[in-house]
């Protein structure tokens, strides 16, 4: 079976955020794989290893997302690559995206495409359903559990907390929800052994993209931080007195209740 | 010139969701004085068109078919796009639901559209429609325009304030007649699991427990406070990964971003990324023992002490309060 991976390389979730110049400020901060696509990782390799075949995993950004392509192999993917758009281009957004993977894939024979529900920064989970549109597969978004036969896929698909149960097949797209596995760490010898695997780096020529085929179609005008929440008011007394005040306090400040 | 709006009205229970109350008066903004068109798709649906109609839609339309029964990309694309087709427009408007965020994409791709999910806010600045939405999980935010004619966007439920119903207004229904063929995903079963039939991305109110509830059990006293004030129940990481509750309760920069009116988060630490996922509701309650607890940082109301005496207290102070005001 064909596995693709679909990986963004994200700020960790510990960091604060802070805007220098008009962008997110990058420096210093430490970045991670963004977490839905942790568990695309992991899910992909235990499909892999119930029924055979090969995963690989497909980022698009810079040089510096080689680290986390890395630490997919050291997971046990088995190859990557890094489609590098640092020379090409300065702007871009889901469509952009999209559509260079979308490129990437035309001469490929998929299975499965995993991605995650949502990239915890940009945060549209744009990326996978277009993609699917465009290679015209079906897709399944925020899945909770996949079990493969033959060619026909049952899929657990988390609605606002219902749960549907899908029946599709192959070729698929979906997208990884919190719940479908533990993602696992890369052990000692995974490392050592990512560093053998293939880490291949294309850019929009190899993929016969020209700047114009890719330009996005939104523009950002701004970026800004939510107003600081100021530390409110603690309430004293007793107990009894401190709920009662509490509900006055709901019911004739905030006007909530 | 005003532009010619698609708003989708999405149901729930066979009830219009308030999500698309609201996403027609953002489609009002998108349309700066053009036709916003209310598009209606399930097996039986027409009936709701009045509601939309009230609420600010122009006209509607709906596409009616038992295969559209239940939501499927392939089923509500293709009577999407039937409607798309026929009416050329230059605005789309969904609510950012599980639906919306599911199928818009989708829709985007076959339009070659750009696509600006999420919007908390779309206001008109020099003649352009300009959206507000969260990025970094409401970390930070973007102000972002569509450079194309064509204007797509979701908006974030509880956010944008839906318009005034107006019984007296009308306008026309008609129907939009396709043949849906090869859905290639089927739904085979559904298992409901959310409680109560409040949504916790639409709630108004949210009751929301952490490890410090302790059990499953422990969530008792904060799904009976949120039943007395109309909310939902959410959780903490720490509360899903304890096995206290399921993960479709989780509340944060892995799990549901929510802006109500009213948080209370009831033993829980207040780590950022569960922060990231509720700092921007409007008013935020905090019940917690430990008084150096972060969550009491972004609290605007905070009780010091044992969620087990305080939340069942909360709940007949507000149950004494209902009943005086009737
Ligand atoms: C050249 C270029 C320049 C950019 N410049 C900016 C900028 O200035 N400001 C800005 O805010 N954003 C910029 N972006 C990022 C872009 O706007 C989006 O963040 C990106 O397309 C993904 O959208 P999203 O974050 O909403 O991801 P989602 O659609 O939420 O992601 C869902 C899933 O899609 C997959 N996916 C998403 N992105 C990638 C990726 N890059 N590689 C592989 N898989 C992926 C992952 O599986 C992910 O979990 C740029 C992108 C490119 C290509
Ligand atoms: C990649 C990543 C993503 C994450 N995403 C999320 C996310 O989306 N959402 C999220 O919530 N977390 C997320 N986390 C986890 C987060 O870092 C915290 O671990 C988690 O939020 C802690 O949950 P908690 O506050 O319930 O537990 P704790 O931090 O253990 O806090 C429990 C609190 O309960 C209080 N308490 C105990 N008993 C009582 C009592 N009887 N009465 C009153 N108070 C009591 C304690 O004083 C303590 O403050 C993520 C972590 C990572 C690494």
């Amino acid at each position: 079976m064909n596995i693709y991976v679909l990986m963004k390389r994200t700020f960790d979730t510990e960091e604060k955020i802070s805007i220098n110049g008009g962008q997110i400020e990058e420096d210093g901060a430490e970045f991670i794989i963004n977490p839905y696509d942790e568990y695309a990782v992991e899910e992909a390799i235990q499909i892999r290893d119930a029924h055979e075949g090969e995963v690989t995993v497909v980022s698009v950004g810079s040089e510096e997302a080689g680290k986390q392509l890395r630490m997919a192999l050291a997971m046990g993917a088995d190859k990557a690559v890094l489609i590098n758009t640092e020379d090409d281009l300065k702007e871009g957004d889901q469509f952009t995206t999209a559509k260079i993977l979308v490129e990437y894939f035309k001469d490929k024979e998929v299975d499965l495409i995993l991605a995650g529900n949502v990239a915890i920064d940009g945060g549209s989970g744009q990326v996978g359903p277009r993609i699917a549109d465009m290679l015209g597969i079906p897709y399944v978004t925020t899945i909770t559990n996949i079990d493969i036969d033959g060619s026909n896929v049952f899929v657990t698909r988390d609605v606002e907390g219902d749960s549907e149960m899908i029946k599709t097949s192959l070729p698929l797209l979906v997208t990884c929800q919190q719940g479908l596995n533990d993602p696992r760490y890369p052990s000692l010898p995974g490392i050592m052994k990512a560093k053998k695997k293939p880490l291949e780096e294309l850019e929009l020529d190899d993929l016969d993209l020209e700047e114009e085929d890719v330009e996005s179609k939104t523009k950002i005008l701004d970026i800004f931080l939510p107003p600081d929440k100021t530390a409110g008011h603690v309430l004293k007394g007793d107990l009894t007195h401190q709920v009662q005040e509490l509900v006055s306090l709901l019911r004739s400040e905030a006007k909530v209740i | 010139m005003g532009k010619k709006v698609l708003v989708l009205g999405e149901t729930r229970d066979g009830q219009l969701r308030n999500v698309s109350f609201e996403a027609v008066a953002a489609g009002k903004k998108v349309a700066q004085g053009g036709e916003v068109i209310g598009v209606l798709i399930g097996e039986s649906v027409s009936m709701l068109a009045n509601e939309l109609i009230q609420y600010g839609a122009d006209r509607v339309l709906a596409v009616e078919d038992a295969k559209l029964s239940q939501y499927t990309p392939d089923g509500y694309s293709q009577a999407f796009m039937a409607v798309v087709e026929q009416e050329q427009p230059e605005g789309i408007v969904f609510g950012h639901t599980a639906l919306g965020k599911d199928l818009s994409p989708k829709i985007a791709a076959k339009l070659n559209a750009g696509l600006i999910s999420d919007a908390t806010s779309v206001e008109e600045e020099d003649g352009a429609i300009v959206f507000t939405r969260p990025i970094y999980s409401g970390k930070a935010f973007e102000k972002i325009i569509v450079k194309d004619r064509l204007i797509f966007a979701t908006v974030r439920p509880n956010n944008i304030q839906s318009l005034e119903k107006d019984e007296s207004r009308s306008g026309d229904a008609t129907s939009v007649s396709v043949s849906i063929t090869d859905l290639r995903t089927v739904i085979q079963d559904v298992v409901r699991k959310a409680a109560g039939g409040v949504d916790l991305s639409e709630a108004k109110v949210i009751v929301a427990g952490g490890r410090g509830v302790k059990s499953d059990e422990g969530f008792k006293p904060l799904k009976e406070l949120a039943g007395v004030l109309g909310g939902a129940v959410g959780a903490s990481r720490g509360a899903c990964d304890a096995g206290y509750c399921d993960y479709s309760m989780q509340i944060g920069q892995t799990g549901k971003v929510v802006t109500p009116d009213l948080y209370i988060a009831c033993g829980i630490s207040g780590a950022i990324q569960h922060l990231a996922g509720m700092s921007n509701s409007k008013v935020i309650v905090a019940i917690n023992k430990d008084p150096d607890a972060n969550i009491f940082n972004v609290a605007d109301y905070g009780i010091v002490g044992d969620l087990f005496e305080v939340v069942p207290m909360l709940s007949e102070e507000i149950k004494k309060l209902k009943a005086a005001q009737l």
